[in-house]
C-alpha cells in the first residue's frame, strides 16, 4: 500500500491523534495557541466518531484535577494546554505524577507572562521539568504526531503522565505534510488500557491520596523517582516498535552530522529543522559542524548526551527559555552538569534565544557557528551565556 | 425516607464505613457527618474530599479510616476531581466496561468550599455532574490551626481575624454559600447540622437520589477551633438551629422548605445563648463596648431568618 500525505497543522494533527487514540475521558480548557486541539477534539465528540466524556471544566486547575480523578478511576484520559494554562495546573501536575497516573498531553509551547505574549518559548514546559512528567519534545508535525501515538504506551507502561510539546504556532498553526497511520493500527499499537488500580473498585474499596509523614514520603518518592529511570528503559521499547511497525525511528536523542564534528549544537524542538540547513550549508563549505537534538527531556538522558558529546571541542547549548538564575537556560545547566562525568571534556556555553517567539533564522543559527569556531581556536570563550537576537 | 430501624439494618449489613482508629479530635463534628452520610446511601459510594481536618485525620497512610473508595488530591478541588471520575463512569458504562450503579460524594470543609473550591464546585454544579457536594462547614480552617475563612461569621475569633484590643474578631459577615448553590439551580440544595441524624440522613437520600449535582452544607461543630466541651458537639448543633443562627431547610427543584420551626413552646433562641458558649466569642463579652456588635450579629440573624421564611411561603 502506498503512502498517504495529508497537508495539516501541528494542532491539527495533536486533535486527529486523540481522535485515533479515543480516549474514555478529555478534560479540558482552551489557551492559545492550543485551543484549536481541543476544539477539533469537541467537534469530534459532538460529532460521534470518539466514546470520549469530554469535560469543558472552568479552569485548568479544575482541568487537570478531572484528568486525575478520571485516570484514577482507570480511564484513559487526555487534555491539553500551553503556558498559563500550563502554570496553573503546576500544584496537580505533581499530584497526577505522583499517583502514577498516565495522563497524555499535548502541550503547545508558549512563553509565560508578564509580559503576556502568546508566542513560542520554551518557559512553560520548562518551568514544569521536575513535576515527574515525562517530556517529549517536537520537530515538526510529522514527529508530534508519532510521539504523541508513542506516549500512550509509554506513560501507561511507566504509570507516569506524559506532555508532548509543539513549538507554538511554528509547528501548531504551521502546515506541513505529514503521514498519519491508518485508525485501526493506532488502535493495536496502543491496545487496551489495563488501569493499575480504578478507585470505582467498590469490591476492594482504597484509599488514593493519602497522607505520609516523614515515615513513608521519602520511599513513595524514592519509589517515583526509579519508575523515571524506568522510563528511560521503556521509551526506546516503544520507540523501536514504532519504527519496526511504521518505519520512522526515533530515540531520546537525535544526532545530525556529529560523529565527526568539532563544533556541535544541542537544541530542541523546531530549531533543530532550521539548524540542519544552517549545518548542511556549513558542511558544503567543510566546516565540521554538527548537532544534537534532545528529543526526550525528562527522564534526561544524560548517559547518552555524554556519549554522543564526548568527542565534541565546544558546543553550544541553545535555550528557548532563560532560568533567570544567574546561569542561564535550564538545558544548558543540565547538559553542562552531565558532561563533567568526562575527564576530557567540550568547552560549553549557552545561547538563550527566541523568547516569546523572537524569531531564529539561519543567519542568526550561522552565527553560533562562527563564535564557537572561534572559541575553537582560540581557546577562549568572551561568555559563558550569550542572548541571540535580542536588541542590548 | 429511612427510619432507625432502617439504617441500623443497613449499619449492620454495611458495617461501620468510616472505621474507628482516626485521629479526629474527641467531639469533632466530621466524622459524624460522614458516618451517617455514608450510611444514608444505599448504593455503593466513591468519595472524594479536600485536604482538611477530615482527610488528614482519616487516612495517615498505611493506614485509613475508609472502607468506601477514597481519592484525596488537593485542597481546592474535590468537586473537579469527582466530575472526572463520574465522568470515568459514564464513559466506562457507556462502552460497557464497567455495570455497577454508583454514587459518587465529593467533600471538603468550608475553607476548601466556600474560598479555595469555590470555582470549581461551581464548575462542576455547572457541567451537571450527578454528584453530591458536602460542605462540612466548621467555620474556619482548622486543619491549619483556625484561621478566618470566609464561612466564619462576624465577631469570631480566627488566628488570622483575631479578637485584640482595638478589633474584635473578624469583621466581615459569612458568606451564603447555600443561597449561591441555589443559584446554581441545581435539583437538590440543603442546610442541615451534625448532631440531628434524621435531617441529615434524609437529606443525604434525597441528594443522591436527585439526578443531577446536589449540595448539603452542613454546620459540622469543632470543639477545637470554637472553644466548647467535646461532649456538646451535638448540642452546639441544635443550638445553632434553635437560635436560627444556621437553619436547616432544603431546596428541592428550586422549591424551598424549611425544615425545623420554632415554635410556642419551643421559641426562637437568642443569639447570646449561641455566643456564649464558645470561647471564639468570649471576648465579645469581656469587652465592655461589645453591646452594639452582639446587637448588630442578632440583626442579622433575624433577617436571614425573616428573608429565609419569605423564601420558604
Ligand atoms: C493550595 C493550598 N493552600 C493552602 C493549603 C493549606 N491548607 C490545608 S487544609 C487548610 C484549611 C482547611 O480548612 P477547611 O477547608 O475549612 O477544613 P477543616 O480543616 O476546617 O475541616 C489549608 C489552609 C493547601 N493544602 N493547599
Ligand atoms: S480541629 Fe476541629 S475539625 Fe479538626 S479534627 Fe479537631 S475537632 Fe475536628
Ligand atoms: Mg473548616
Amino acid at each position: 500500500m502506498g503512502k498517504k500525505f495529508v497537508a495539516k497543522t501541528g494542532n491539527e494533527t495533536m486533535a486527529e491523534a486523540m481522535r485515533q487514540i479515543n480516549p474514555d475521558v478529555v478534560a479540558a480548557y482552551p489557551i492559545t495557541p492550543a485551543t484549536e486541539i481541543v476544539q477539533i477534539f469537541a467537534q469530534f465528540v459532538a460529532d460521534g466518531v470518539v466514546n470520549t466524556e469530554f469535560v469543558a471544566t472552568e479552569s485548568e486547575h479544575s482541568a487537570m484535577s478531572a484528568c486525575i480523578g478520571a485516570a484514577a478511576a482507570g480511564a484513559r484520559v487526555m487534555t491539553s494546554t500551553s503556558s498559563q494554562g500550563l502554570a496553573l495546573m503546576w500544584e496537580m501536575l505533581y499530584i497526577a505524577a505522583g499517583l502514577r497516573l498516565p495522563i497524555v498531553m499535548p502541550e503547545v509551547n508558549r512563553t509565560l507572562s508578564s509580559p503576556i505574549n502568546i508566542h513560542c518559548d520554551h518557559s512553560d514546559t520548562m518551568g514544569a521539568r521536575d513535576v515527574g512528567w515525562i517530556q517529549i519534545f517536537s520537530e515538526n508535525v510529522q514527529e508530534a504526531y508519532d510521539n504523541l501515538i508513542q506516549a500512550v504506551v509509554i506513560a501507561e507502561e511507566a504509570k507516569l503522565p506524559i506532555m508532548v510539546t509543539t513549538d507554538g504556532f511554528i509547528i501548531s498553526h504551521g502546515m506541513e505534510s505529514m503521514e498519519m497511520i491508518p485508525d485501526k493500527e493506532v488502535t493495536d499499537f496502543i491496545g487496551e488500557y489495563k488501569p493499575a488500580y480504578s478507585v470505582l473498585d467498590v469490591d476492594n474499596p482504597f484509599t488514593v491520596g493519602a497522607i505520609d509523614f516523614t515515615d513513608y514520603y521519602f520511599e513513595h518518592k524514592r519509589a517515583q523517582i526509579e519508575a523515571m529511570s524506568e522510563a528511560k528503559k521503556i521509551i526506546p521499547q516503544v520507540q523501536q516498535r514504532f519504527g519496526e511497525r511504521f518505519g520512522r525511528k526515533y530515540a531520546a536523542i537525535e544526532e545530525y552530522r556529529l560523529s565527526d564534528a568539532e563544533v556541535a549544537i544541542l537544541v530542541l524542538g523546531s530549531t533543530a529543522g532550521t539548524a540542519k540547513v544552517v549545518i548542511d550549508e556549513l558542511r558544503e563549505k567543510g566546516h565540521p559542524v554538527g548537532m544534537l537534538k534532545l528529543r526526550v527531556f525528562r527522564p534526561f538522558p544524560f548517559e547518552e548526551i555524554v556519549r554522543a558529546l564526548s568527542s565534541v571541542k565546544v558546543l553550544a547549548v541553545l535555550d528557548r527559555s532563560d532560568g533567570v538564575a544567574g546561569i542561564g537556560g535550564p538545558v544548558f545547566s543540565e547538559v553542562r552538569s552531565a558532561m563533567y562525568e568526562l575527564d576530557i571534556r567540550p568547552r560549553i556555553v549557552n545561547y538563550v534565544y527566541g523568547l516569546g517567539g523572537r524569531n531564529i533564522d539561519l543567519a542568526l543559527i550561522q552565527s553560533v557557528f562562527t563564535d564557537l569556531e572561534k572559541i575553537a581556536k582560540t581557546g577562549k570563550a568572551e561568555k559563558m551565556v550569550s542572548y541571540l537576537g535580542v536588541r542590548e | 425516607m429511612a427510619t432507625l430501624k432502617e439504617l441500623a439494618a443497613r449499619a449492620e449489613e454495611k458495617g461501620e464505613l468510616l472505621s474507628g482508629g482516626h485521629r479526629a479530635c474527641l467531639g469533632c463534628g466530621h466524622p459524624i457527618v460522614i458516618r451517617q452520610a455514608l450510611l444514608a446511601a444505599k448504593e455503593p459510594v466513591i468519595v472524594g474530599c479536600v485536604t482538611g481536618c477530615l482527610e488528614v485525620t482519616t487516612t495517615i497512610f498505611p493506614y485509613t479510616a475508609w472502607r468506601v473508595p477514597f481519592i484525596h488530591s488537593a485542597f481546592e478541588n474535590s468537586a473537579a476531581t469527582v466530575s472526572g471520575i463520574e465522568a470515568a463512569y459514564r464513559a466506562l458504562k457507556k462502552q460497557g466496561k464497567y455495570d455497577k450503579e454508583l454514587r459518587f460524594m465529593a467533600m471538603g470543609g468550608d475553607g476548601g468550599t466556600y474560598d479555595i473550591g469555590f470555582q470549581s464546585l461551581s464548575g462542576a454544579a455547572e457541567r451537571g455532574h450527578r454528584m453530591l457536594y458536602l460542605c462540612l462547614d466548621n467555620e474556619a480552617y482548622m486543619n491549619t490551626g483556625i484561621q478566618r475563612s470566609s464561612a466564619t461569621p462576624k465577631g469570631a475569633h480566627t488566628t488570622t481575624a483575631p479578637a485584640g484590643k482595638v478589633i474584635p474578631g473578624k469583621q466581615q459577615h459569612r458568606k451564603d454559600l447555600t443561597a449561591c448553590m441555589v443559584a446554581h439551580r441545581i435539583p437538590y440544595v440543603a442546610q442541615t447540622i451534625a448532631g440531628n441524624w434524621k435531617d441529615l440522613t434524609t437529606k443525604v437520600e434525597k441528594a443522591l437520589a436527585a439526578d443531577g449535582p446536589s449540595f448539603i452544607n452542613v454546620l459540622s461543630p469543632c470543639p477545637t477551633g470554637w472553644g466548647y466541651k467535646p461532649e456538646l458537639t451535638l448540642e452546639m448543633g441544635q443550638l445553632a438551629v434553635d437560635t436560627c443562627f444556621w437553619p436547616i431547610y432544603e431546596v428541592e427543584d428550586g422549591k424551598w422548605k424549611l425544615n425545623h420551626q420554632p415554635t410556642e413552646k419551643k421559641p426562637k433562641k437568642p443569639l447570646v445563648e449561641w455566643l456564649k458558649s464558645q470561647r471564639r466569642f468570649a471576648h465579645l463579652f469581656k469587652a465592655t463596648d461589645s453591646e452594639e456588635l452582639i446587637a448588630e450579629l442578632q440583626e442579622r440573624v433575624d433577617q436571614d431568618w425573616e428573608e429565609l421564611l419569605a423564601k420558604c411561603e
